[in-house]
């Protein structure tokens, strides 16, 4: 009979700037209280997955972390994709515990990116991303990169700065029920219009901000979770596309391939974007979260701007987005960033987000995108 | 001082940084189905044809987005900041990543007809980088 895949336990660490920590540190705290959450014992643990790593990489970020860790699972795997990744590994983890290859699949990822890298090591890093010979040379960060989306976004659909800043003010207004963001502080779409430009039309707040956390689920098959600790949270749907890496090879500026992943997520569910309760959708700009809106069906081309403006990201707005404060108001430390839209989505399933929480959430999506919009991957969670 | 991430050619580039190095901008055409693609590659990316021809392209087309930098990435693009990177699409089809220059960088629009010019050799391997520059008017 077929596995359904169930996600038993969720947890984050602290978040923000953490002095002392370290990427393994952060990683096994994060598998600590996961495993905790899910009521469960390292040694029940059969799958691992975990990421990738800018203060401590490594070419087996899976083994060393087992190593680290104190255990030693049938199956491990280290995945690298960018800012989708820990969609990514939740899929994968469902498709292991689907096929019957692993029962309890511990995911974890984590990064001391603030702390342990200088904002300059930790811009010059990710601007890797860039093609090394037809993009980096221009100088391209990953901000201008998704500047050359958000201009030519712009420019086909008509949203305007105001429409990216309200984005960003939508996760600012969640972040400010959540003890945990990193960024608290009340922000209003004069403040985002104000701040400097960091490559136009994006400014300083409209990008996201860089971390130290960890973050951890598990997995695991149906028969395996009975005896787990908490409400069970089904993953009902998995979806992804993947359409480029750089973006001067992108197939289209304007259409991207989030909108085929999640139509594969909400299939496989048997939903559609209309019956989801909240949303956490991957934010590394403002327009990374608009594109995304549009392309998938939440909100028709052009409209996602002035539906946020309107509060309709909001608690009691048509789709609650990024309830956590997503990663311009929570925290993005790496491939722990996409990995807490997940944990945000557990918690609210379950009932468990306090001041954030929307009312009898039951079906939410997540989505996370690597790259320039170029790997997607979406999932659609439920309510067992 | 830090360097800039000078493109280092390989097997795949060389051609096109040697046309570049001689005032030519260079794509690579599919011998199989016709496909003109960039950035170049060991075969066709449409059909999968081995081996593409190499062809001089017109080094015409039209900006189709343009970003501002004010944030570098290092330290060594520092003074030239801000500088503004674009994406043309050439009339072969493809589409590359260039700096403005000149009067292309004061305003730049999408649509704008550019013309593809070229950096005087640099760097260690004597890379000249394309840029792009306004087209003159017909």
């Amino acid at each position: 009979m077929k596995q359904r895949a169930i996600i038993t336990g969720a947890a984050d660490t602290a978040v923000g700037e953490l002095p002392g920590s370290t990427c393994m540190g952060l990683h096994a705290e994060a598998a600590s209280l996961a495993l905790a959450d899910a009521g469960l014992k390292p040694s029940d643990i059969d799958g691992v997955l975990c990421a990738y790593s800018f203060t401590e990489p490594h070419l087996m970020l899976a083994s060393v972390f087992c190593e680290y860790f104190g255990i030693q699972p049938a199956y491990s795997a280290a995945i690298h994709a960018g800012g989708a990744t820990g969609c990514v590994m939740a899929m994968q983890a469902a498709a292991l515990v689907k096929s019957g290859i692993c029962r309890h699949v511990l995911v974890v990822a984590g990064d001391n990116r603030l702390s342990g890298l200088s904002r300059d090591r930790a811009v010059a890093a990710l601007a890797e991303v860039g093609h090394p010979q037809f993009e980096r040379p221009f100088g391209v960060t990953i901000p201008a990169l998704y500047g050359l989306v958000a201009q030519a976004y712009m420019h086909e659909y008509g949203a305007t700065p105001e429409h990216l800043a309200a984005m960003a003010v939508a996760s600012r207004t969640h972040a400010t029920r959540n003890p945990k963001a990193q960024m608290r502080k009340p922000m209003t779409v004069a403040d985002v219009l104000a701040s400097r430009f960091i490559s136009e039309p994006l400014r300083l707040l409209d990008c996201c901000l860089i971390s130290d956390g960890g973050a951890a689920i598990v997995v695991s098959a149906a028969d395996a979770a009975r005896d787990t600790a908490k409400r069970a949270i089904a993953v009902l749907g998995t979806g992804q596309k993947n359409t480029h890496e750089h973006l001067v090879a992108a197939p289209s500026l304007t259409e991207f391939g989030c909108r085929d992943s999640a139509a594969q997520a909400f299939g496989r569910a048997g939903v559609t974007p209309a019956d989801i309760d909240v949303a956490e959708i991957y934010d590394s700009f403002t327009i990374t979260l608009l594109v995304e809106l549009e392309s998938i069906g939440f909100f028709q081309k052009g409209e996602a701007g002035p539906a946020a403006l309107a509060g309709a990201l909001d608690l009691g707005g048509s789709l609650p987005c990024n309830t956590h404060g997503g990663l311009m108001s929570y925290a993005h430390s790496g491939a722990a960033g996409g990995l807490f839209h997940v944990v945000e989505a557990v918690r609210q399933l379950r009932g468990e987000a306090e001041a954030r929480q929307v009312r009898d959430a039951e079906l939410a999506f997540v989505h996370g995108d690597g790259g320039i919009l170029s790997a997607h991957c979406s999932l659609v969670l439920g309510r067992q | 001082m830090t360097d800039k991430p000078w493109p280092v050619p390989n097997a795949d580039t060389a051609s096109f940084w040697e046309g570049c190095a001689q005032g030519e901008l260079r794509l690579q055409r599919c011998l199989s189905c016709g496909a003109a693609q960039f950035p170049p590659r060991a075969l066709c990316a449409r059909c999968h044809a081995p081996s593409p021809a190499w062809e001089k392209a017109s080094g015409r087309g039209r900006i189709v987005s343009h970003t501002r930098v004010h944030r570098p990435p290092s330290p060594a693009f520092k003074a030239e900041v801000p500088y503004v990177v674009a994406l043309v699409a050439l009339e072969e089809g493809p589409r590359i990543m260039v700096n403005l220059r000149g009067t292309a960088a004061d305003d730049p629009q999408i649509d704008d007809a550019v013309c593809i010019g070229f950096d005087p050799p640099a760097g260690p391997n004597g890379i000249a980088l394309p840029h792009a520059v306004a087209a003159e008017a017909p």
